[in-house]
């Protein structure tokens, strides 16, 4: 590489794509998920597995059975809510990585009046409580770096990363303390919701899909078709243009925030009262993490959202069915998964970008037509095209 | 034989970014000794070559021969090693670093030696090339000028053999081109191959041996300057005949609108970027401002638009209100209180890309970034903005697809076409523009002039922020010079020298008021 200094054309280059069709994008993934395929049966074979039974049960496991497509559907539902939080903030290019804690606060506000408010008022209107607290306080939660973002201009992907762990250890705290279940021995516990403050279910999974659907709508049409949406969009792109078409940047970057972490507050509440029925430190799960993959995706549309949270989900479930089946270890499964992650992001790249590889030296020489470069004996028949001419007259002109 | 001792020889060089095409089969030849001026309108792929010979970008296709061997820059580095030498319009200088500590940065190892040996070494190249700098002057400290002189230093002193300065005139006043021209011609006569990217017709005439013409990527033409004519120039550059003459309508009802009083700003780090500025604006006419670049033009368009905090002094409006006429001052009020107060005013920014239109968004959404506010409905009405996209597309002659294209896709001309069209449909009584032709073909300025024309016509109060001093003179009514955010004089333009204005942009002469 060093002695080619100045004298070589690079191996190949780069050309950005101008506009990349679906035919090709949706051509290119397929061979992508191949190409992952192929890889994850490396690994396979290395375990002495069946790379085609593992790769069957991973879909036959994650949506072929009734119980098996309620189970994934059940993992997609936090997930998807979440990322329509995640993405909101991402519109406004307000790296929001505290997902995670914002889905601990919904959860810690929806057991508080799970724990305490059951009997006292109707079931219904406990849910709707509930909610409201979940969304509240995930969005009080987001709002505290919001507000440092707004007004000190702080970077908010430090600071929201650092209150997920404050999250997490709050709920360790309560664990521990006040909401300790008096009942349990032994691993302190916070107690079990009670059956008016579990979700009822609609066809087999718990109404949270419903919500979750219904969010879907709302978050596109409050993107795509409100004020705000654009208020969002235009501060998104340049805070200068936003300030100068008269807008109060900073309550829209407090406002936005706050339907943010909201949005992952109510994430929270669904997951302890439909799933869980119960608080742990794990009720986020990495949700928060995972929710800015499926974000960018995603590419940001809540529709494509939808299939992409679901797609993961699938992926997750997955893997966790053939560690059961073929007794897999967990690492392992987790390796194959990064391999077709790996393999489907990496793509994105490719669908933008196309890669040129350098001529073979003969061409080159016809096409660039230099000087001394063409020699004399590599092309004995040729026509003497223009450029050779041209090539002439410059070797000429350097003797 | 008659191309003997060539410098650089560049032959079909293609360069696209997705669909569109830089540079397409682009031809041209640097002698030694000789200075050539790289003539072409804004979009015509100047700075798309240069960016190939420094190592920046790779062509597609072509070739480019340096001393008759041919060659691949991959790298700034090989660059280099080739004794190309590029000194682009922003200068790449570290501000708290002193000329000389800029000038042997990143020297290669072997060449390592005592700062007093470099110094010594240094100053002898500026005795031979009449270059004027104290070496041990930070950066920080230094006129652009100054900056400039480093820069040439810099890759003078890296045994650059080939020098190729990307619009270098841009930001000095007329004295400092002319020094600039006279070292040019002293390198030229050591020998030295010389290309100087521009667009002004005038300079080209003035310094270079002679002129390539590019046209949309492609090499229009190659000819001797001794003769040729800046019209004939022109004429191959757009590749029509066109008149270089702008208008300037007789100011008409002339009446108060703006009147800025000791106005005073002051930067995030404490200096003063406006100090004491007074001028009254009226409408019916163009105020032209001049200035050396970032002497407080900016912070003064951004003041008056209720975007630059304001330290002292006062901006006031001379309103109607009820059919009594008051003076409102708009110090301190938002963009959005002062259209409340009935105030029309149109601000075209510098920056129109990064503040005056949201690049990403299409034509249409672009359209209501002021007005989208405007209905009491909670979701946004893209009718009436799609409708005026269409009409201004229609009226302006926008090169574009229609109103969903995105406005980064557009020209330069086009995108600043789509900004004022925006802004005049709001029926201003105020108009800012800062340097509203910056990057824009020849077409597209004198549009832009005539539609400033227009407005003026309509009684509207124009500030006009230039850059280049012919134009000024030629389409404003009078002319404020600031030179570090100071406001040196008012002078008439009919009847005002360039010679005058540049000395007043070094803060030289003035105290003159039309």
């Amino acid at each position: 590489m060093r002695k080619a200094n100045g004298k070589n054309e690079p191996l190949f280059r780069l050309v950005k794509l101008d506009s990349p069709s679906w035919k090709r994008g949706l051509a290119q993934r397929a061979l992508a998920l191949l190409l992952a395929m192929v890889c994850g049966a490396l690994l396979l074979l290395v375990l002495r597995k069946n790379p085609v039974a593992v790769y069957w049960q991973m879909i036959v496991g994650s949506v072929g059975t009734k119980v098996a497509l309620t189970n994934t559907i059940r993992m997609a539902i936090p997930l998807l809510i979440t990322t329509l939080g995640i993405t909101v903030a991402f519109k406004l290019r307000y790296w929001n990585i505290g997902g995670e804690g914002q889905v601990c606060l919904g959860a810690i506000a929806a057991t508080y009046f799970a724990l305490n408010f059951v009997g006292k008022v109707p079931s219904w209107l406990l849910f709707v409580i509930m909610f409201a607290a979940g969304a509240l306080l995930g969005g009080l939660w987001a709002a505290i770096p919001a507000y440092f973002k707004a007004k000190f201009n702080t970077n908010e992907t430090l600071f929201t990363l650092m209150l997920n762990y404050v999250a997490v250890y709050i709920i360790q705290y309560l664990r521990e303390g006040p909401w300790m279940d008096p009942q349990q021995t032994g691993f302190p516990q916070i107690p079990r919701f009670p059956m008016e403050a579990r979700l009822p279910k609609v066809l087999g999974v718990h109404v949270g899909w419903i919500i979750a659907l219904v969010l879907v709508v709302l978050v596109y049409v409050y993107l795509r078709k409100t004020k705000h949406g654009y208020e969002i969009a235009v501060v998104g792109e340049s805070m200068d243009t936003a300030r100068y078409a008269g807008m109060d940047v900073k309550k829209i970057i407090l406002r936005t925030i706050f339907i943010s972490g909201a949005l992952c507050g109510v994430a929270g509440m669904v997951q302890v009262s439909g799933a869980d029925f119960t608080l742990t430190e794990t009720v986020a799960g990495g949700v928060g993490f995972t929710a800015i993959t499926v974000a960018w995706l995603a590419k940001l549309n809540p529709a494509l959202i939808l299939v992409v949270s679901f797609l993961f989900s699938m992926l997750e479930k997955g893997a966790n069915s053939i560690q059961t089946v073929f007794n897999i270890s967990n690492a392992a499964a987790d390796v194959l998964t990064g391999i077709i992650l790996f393999f489907m992001l990496g793509c994105e790249f490719f669908i933008r970008y196309r890669v040129v590889f350098r001529k073979k030296k003969q061409a080159r020489d016809l096409e660039t037509a230099i000087t001394a470069a063409v020699p004399a004996a590599a092309q004995p028949e040729s026509v003497p095209t223009q450029p050779e001419q041209e090539a002439k007259e410059g070797a000429e002109c350097s003797r | 034989m008659k191309h003997q001792n060539l410098a650089v020889s560049i032959r079909g060089l293609c360069k696209s970014f997705g669909p569109v095409a830089a540079n397409k089969d682009l031809s041209l030849d640097v002698r030694w000794g000789e200075i050539l001026a790289l003539l072409g309108e804004n979009g015509s792929g100047k700075s798309t070559l240069v960016n190939m010979l420094s190592g920046l970008y790779l062509p597609d296709a072509g070739s480019i021969a340096v001393d008759g061997e041919p060659v691949y820059i991959r790298t700034p580095a090989d660059s280099f090693r080739l004794g190309i030498g590029v000194i682009h319009q922003h200068f790449k200088l570290v501000d708290v670093m002193t000329a000389l500590e800029n000038i042997i940065l990143g020297l290669p190892k072997k060449s390592r030696k005592s700062k007093k040996a470099h110094e010594k070494a240094v100053s002898e190249l500026c005795d031979r090339y009449g270059l004027h700098v104290d070496l041990h002057k930070k950066v920080y400290n230094m006129s652009v000028g100054e900056k400039q002189t480093v820069e040439i230093l810099k890759v003078l002193y890296r045994g650059a053999r080939i020098l190729i300065l990307d619009e270098p005139t841009a930001v000095l006043t007329p004295q400092e081109i002319d020094r600039l021209f006279d070292i040019l011609r002293k390198m030229r006569d050591g020998g030295k191959a010389i290309i100087i990217i521009t667009h002004k017709l005038n300079e080209v005439m003035a310094v270079s041996d002679r002129v390539t013409v590019l046209r949309k990527g492609e090499t229009a033409g190659t000819v001797e300057t001794a003769s040729t004519t800046a019209s004939q120039l022109a004429a191959f550059m757009v590749g029509r005949e066109i008149n270089l003459d702008i208008e300037r309508v007789e100011p008409k009802n002339l009446s108060e609108r703006l009147n800025v009083v000791n106005l005073t700003c002051v930067t995030e780090d404490g200096r003063k970027a406006l100090d004491n500025v007074s001028f009254t604006l009226n409408g019916g006419e163009i105020l032209g401002v001049a200035g050396v670049a970032g002497s407080g033009q900016k912070e003064l368009c951004e003041a008056i638009a209720g975007l630059y905090p304001v330290k002292g002094g006062a901006i006031l409006y001379k309103n109607v209100v009820d059919g009594i006429e008051i003076s409102e001052n708009i110090v301190g009020k938002t963009p959005r209180e002062i259209f409340q107060k009935g105030i029309a005013m149109a601000f075209i920014p510098e920056d129109r890309l990064g503040m005056g239109l949201v690049a990403r968004m299409d034509i249409a959404e672009n359209m209501m970034l002021k007005s989208y506010n405007d209905t009491k409905s909670l979701f946004v009405d893209r009718k009436k903005p799609t409708e005026m996209a269409k009409t201004l597309i229609e009226r302006l002659d926008i090169a574009a697809p229609g109103v969903n294209t995105q406005v980064s896709r557009l020209s330069g001309g086009n995108v600043q076409k789509v900004l004022l069209g925006r802004e005049i449909s709001s029926d201003p009584t105020i108009l800012i523009s800062a340097y509203p032709v910056r990057g824009l073909d020849i077409h597209s300025s004198y549009t832009i002039y005539r539609l400033l024309n227009e407005q003026k016509q309509k009684g509207v109060a124009v500030l006009f922020i230039g850059e280049d001093l012919d134009v000024l003179l030629a389409l404003c009514d009078r002319i404020m010079v600031l030179c570090g955010g100071k406001c040196v004089g008012i002078v008439d333009a009919k009847t005002a020298k360039k010679e005058e204005i540049g000395l007043m942009m070094i803060g030289e002469g003035g105290g003159a008021y039309a």
